[in-house]
């Protein structure tokens, strides 16, 4: 068996090979058309997909963590804003004088009366220094976390809610105006990025691919994961993690990389969002927010990464139709959607297809 | 004795002169006429400086005359004036003049013959003197009988004397000034030892300020105490309230296994229970008004209760075993609640009166305050406490609920109706967290997301509580208000909760189970 066919049969090349063609070639090319064009993909329309696919990338990081190794995280969305926030520091920075109040430092330190750039915000003038710190913070947070959380067997119902407690924990402190993140406001106002203006649309087309890239890599390395026999082991430790300990398997270990890399790739996720959308914020780490994370997997279907990519896009697609048309009714739609899955597409949607085939045969 | 008498003559007539004086056109000679009449220490010039504040002090054929709603009066007779038709005029007064006849009332009212009167007024002239008072306040000082006014008098002086430019007088001032229950002169006091921007300290004499350093150590020492006392009952408060919220959720994850996201909109519907209950008792009796709590906690218990049970029937029982997805069902659960409440009350905060027997507070020295409604509230979790420990070790049912807890499957084998007990347990911890929404109710706003502000604070309870533990939740809801109590003056309260977070998760580094684990082979699956 070759290293290509492990990971997809002809099939699902050819699903991915589409999804490639459509997010860096078509749209970029439907972008270049005049704006009045009929076939010209506005802005609004380019954000949404683009916002979906970095929700779609947490998804996938979540799948990993949950669907494979068992872990339930009430607490991704506070990577999924670090990550956001290292960007945003950047951000931040390229904005130069052309703030409010003509200063080099942002407005709101301006506003609190500061005088210099505290130390923690050192080199965040530095691209490069933001893309590690991007991947560093949040992987180095989840890394001593699941230190301590996976040494002393903490899991399931437990670990979850310690992860939102940590989350929790981390937005008190992000609103906090001392704190040096902008308090409630968070970030915001961004001007450009490496240069290039956040409002042209050729940027927004630039950022629109590279989340597109960033999310067919990530597929691939997510797939390669679980096809391997690491991923087997995740699996093992999922359905009897005591069976595995016995079998020699260091189940830590194999809890712990797999934890720290799905927070990395929420930090990476969190990182393209910023840009796009343009706005960072404390509200980003509520309990809430990562809380829907869970429910886009588990209407997609865990346990096998298309569905949570599936997942992302309905349920977010279903939110920003609902947050239009009936904005009193979302909750509502939201709350019965974690009721009706969990009680009648234990497999999400994904389940609902192999049901669906199997009747077939 | 003497001297009182020498002022006694002047409170019979007013300086004729001075009333006159009032009516001058330039605003100095007004001050000075109003300066005149205060340090004449008569109260009769108390109506005249509050008909000037009001406008309705006016000048009519050279007299200066009041005009009431009876008719106008003589300002300095008091003898009822025929104006026949004719409009006095007016005295006008700016806004320096009012500041002015502000503290000449304050000032004159220190010798009112009325005790509450004195005592406001001391109050007032303690917190804000100038030293042109100084005059009056000696001489209120010199005749005053009751000891709290005298106390408030003195302190008043010796803050003045604290500028005086004689070194003697600012450290006799200062010793005066030790020996004050009010805490803010504990701030005129540093105020002498900090350094002007000249790097020089703003009391020149070294003498002075060793005098306040010592004077700032005696306060503080006589402060301490009420000070902890405070703090303690503070999170002793904090403790029940999270005791009422964890309990309901302890039992419940002790006995089957799975965390309630919801649990925190039990909390919610108890306090919109307790709302109704009242809006019920001001419609309908409002003569027995602060009686509604009594009827709201039953009411509470009942509503969230019901619900509960309601949940567990329709929702949960179809989940056990599988208690990750019951974590994202009960939070649907609770996001469909909270819509509904915002649905049905709308998402503004509504507003529970506390009975009075419940408003006030108890004094407890300093300015520390124990308000009644947290006291109650600290005996009421007591009395829950106490109710849920004789439910469960005195009753078939909590014979039933601890049996379960300890082996669901042999506790089946024996005939425990498992899934009855399953459906009143979360009935039971769900009527729990109804009264502590009954508590909340009466401390803070009730609003459609009361709930979530406490969810993860009664989980980190649990978690440090250990499972199906009454004495492990109690000890653990106390402990953590405390903690959070005593670490806000220092950190602040949302480094307080983050210290505790951290403290818990090392914490669980050596007591996974909680600090009460259950003994017994209870090792997961």
């Amino acid at each position: 068996m070759g290293p290509l066919t492990r990971l997809w049969g002809a099939r699902g090349w050819m699903l991915l090979g589409g999804f490639a063609a459509v997010t860096l070639v078509v749209i970029p090319l439907l972008r270049l058309l005049p704006p009045d064009h009929a076939l010209y993909l506005s802005d609004y329309y380019v954000l949404l997909i683009g916002k979906i696919m970095c929700y779609a990338l947490v998804a996938l990081a979540m799948d990993l963590v949950w669907g494979y190794a068992g872990i339930l995280s009430l607490g991704h969305g506070l990577f999924f804003a670090l990550g956001g926030y290292a960007m945003g520091m950047y951000l931040m920075r390229e904005i130069g004088t052309e703030g409010q109040y003509q200063s080099h430092l942002p407005d709101y330190m301006v506003f609190l009366d500061w005088k210099e750039f505290p130390w923690y915000w050192a080199g965040s003038e530095y691209f490069w220094l933001a893309v590690l710190k991007v991947v560093l913070v949040p992987g180095l947070l989840a890394y001593v976390f699941g230190w301590f959380a996976f040494r002393s067997r903490i899991k399931g119902v437990y670990f979850s809610i310690i992860t939102q407690a940590l989350t929790f924990a981390c937005m008190l402190l992000f609103f906090r105006n001392d704190t040096g993140f902008g308090g409630n406001n968070g970030f915001t106002d961004f001007k450009r990025i490496l240069g290039f203006s956040l409002a042209e649309p050729t940027t927004k087309t630039a950022l629109f691919m590279v989340t597109g890239l960033f999310l067919i890599g990530t597929l691939l390395l997510c797939r390669w994961l679980v096809t391997s026999k690491f991923g087997r082991v995740l699996a093992a430790i999922r359905d009897a993690e005591g069976r595995a300990m016995f079998s020699g398997y260091n189940t830590r270990d194999y809890k712990l990389f797999v934890w720290t890399l799905s927070a990395v790739l929420c930090g990476i996720a969190g990182a393209l969002y910023v840009p796009q959308v343009g706005i960072i914020n404390p509200s980003e780490m509520s309990p809430a927010n990562s809380i829907e994370i869970a429910v886009w997997v588990a209407v997609g279907g865990r346990g096998s990464l298309v569905g949570p990519l599936l997942g992302a896009g309905l349920v977010n697609g279903a939110k920003s139709w609902f947050t239009v048309a009936f904005p009193d009714f979302w909750l509502y739609f939201l709350g019965a959607l974690f009721i009706g899955v969990t009680l009648f597409l234990p497999k999400g949607v994904m389940g609902l297809r192999d049901r669906w085939r199997r009747s077939k045969s | 004795m003497l001297w009182l008498l020498g002022i006694a003559p002047a409170a019979q007539a007013l300086d004729a002169a001075a009333v006159k004086q009032l009516a001058a056109e330039d605003s100095d000679s007004k001050l000075e006429a109003i300066n005149k009449l205060v340090t004449s220490g008569d109260t009769a010039a108390l109506p005249i400086f509050k008909a000037l504040q009001d406008d309705v002090l006016q000048v009519y054929q050279g007299r200066v005359v009041i005009s009431t709603d009876t008719g106008v009066r003589d300002a300095l007779t008091g003898e009822v004036i025929d104006v026949a038709g004719a409009t006095p005029e007016g005295i006008v007064i700016n806004n320096r003049i009012r500041g002015a006849l502000d503290s000449a009332i304050a000032s004159l009212q220190l010798l009112a013959p009325d005790r509450a009167a004195r005592l406001a007024a001391a109050k007032a002239v303690a917190l804000d003197a100038n030293a042109e008072m100084l005059p009056l306040i000696q001489r209120a000082v010199a005749q005053e009988t009751d000891a709290e006014v005298k106390a408030l008098l003195a302190q008043a002086s010796a803050a003045i004397e604290l500028k005086s430019p004689d070194a003697a007088r600012r450290r006799l001032a200062v010793q005066q000034l030790a020996l004050s229950e009010n805490p803010q002169t504990k701030q005129m006091l540093g105020a002498l030892l900090e350094k002007g921007a000249d790097g020089a300290f703003a009391e020149p004499d070294a003498g002075v300020r060793d005098e306040a350093r010592k004077a700032i150590a005696a306060i503080d020492s006589r402060f301490v105490l009420p000070q902890v006392l405070g703090t303690m009952f503070y999170g002793l408060s904090l403790g029940s309230v999270l005791l009422l919220a964890a309990l309901g959720l302890a039992i419940t994850f002790g006995l089957m296994g799975i965390i309630n996201m919801a649990h925190g909109e039990m909390l919610m519907i108890g306090a919109y229970t307790t709302y109704l209950v009242q809006l019920l008792f001001r419609q309908y009796f409002p003569g027995a008004f602060d009686a509604y709590i009594v009827v709201a906690v039953p009411a509470a218990f009942l509503v969230s209760g019901l619900v509960g049970v309601a949940l567990e029937r329709g929702v949960i029982r179809h989940l056990y075993g599988r208690p990750l997805e019951t974590l994202l069902t009960t939070w649907g659960i609770s996001l469909i609640l909270i819509q509904l409440v915002r649905t049905l009350f709308g998402a503004q905060n509504v507003e529970v009166e506390n009975p009075a027997w419940m408003s006030g507070g108890f004094a407890l020295g300093g300015d520390v305050v124990l308000a009644y409604n947290r006291v109650v509230i600290v005996f009421f979790a007591a009395f829950v406490v106490f109710l849920v420990w004789l439910l469960l070790n005195r009753t078939r049912l909590g014979l039933y609920v601890r049996a379960v807890t300890q082996n669901r499957g042999m506790a089946d084998c024996m005939g425990i109706p498992t899934p009855r007990v399953d459906a009143l347990t979360f009935g039971l911890g769900s009527g729990i967290a109804g009264l502590g929404g009954v508590a909340l109710s009466q401390i803070g706003n009730v609003g459609p997301d009361l709930g979530q502000s406490y969810i993860v604070d009664s989980f980190m309870v649990v978690v440090l509580g250990g499972v199906g533990q009454l004495a492990g939740t109690v000890i653990a809801a106390i402990g953590l208000g405390e903690i959070n109590k005593f670490l806000e003056p220092y950190a602040g309260a949302v480094l307080a909760k983050i210290i505790v977070l951290v403290f818990i998760i090392l914490f669980i580094q050596k007591r996974p189970q909680g600090l009460f684990a259950l003994k017994g082979r209870t090792v997961e699956a």
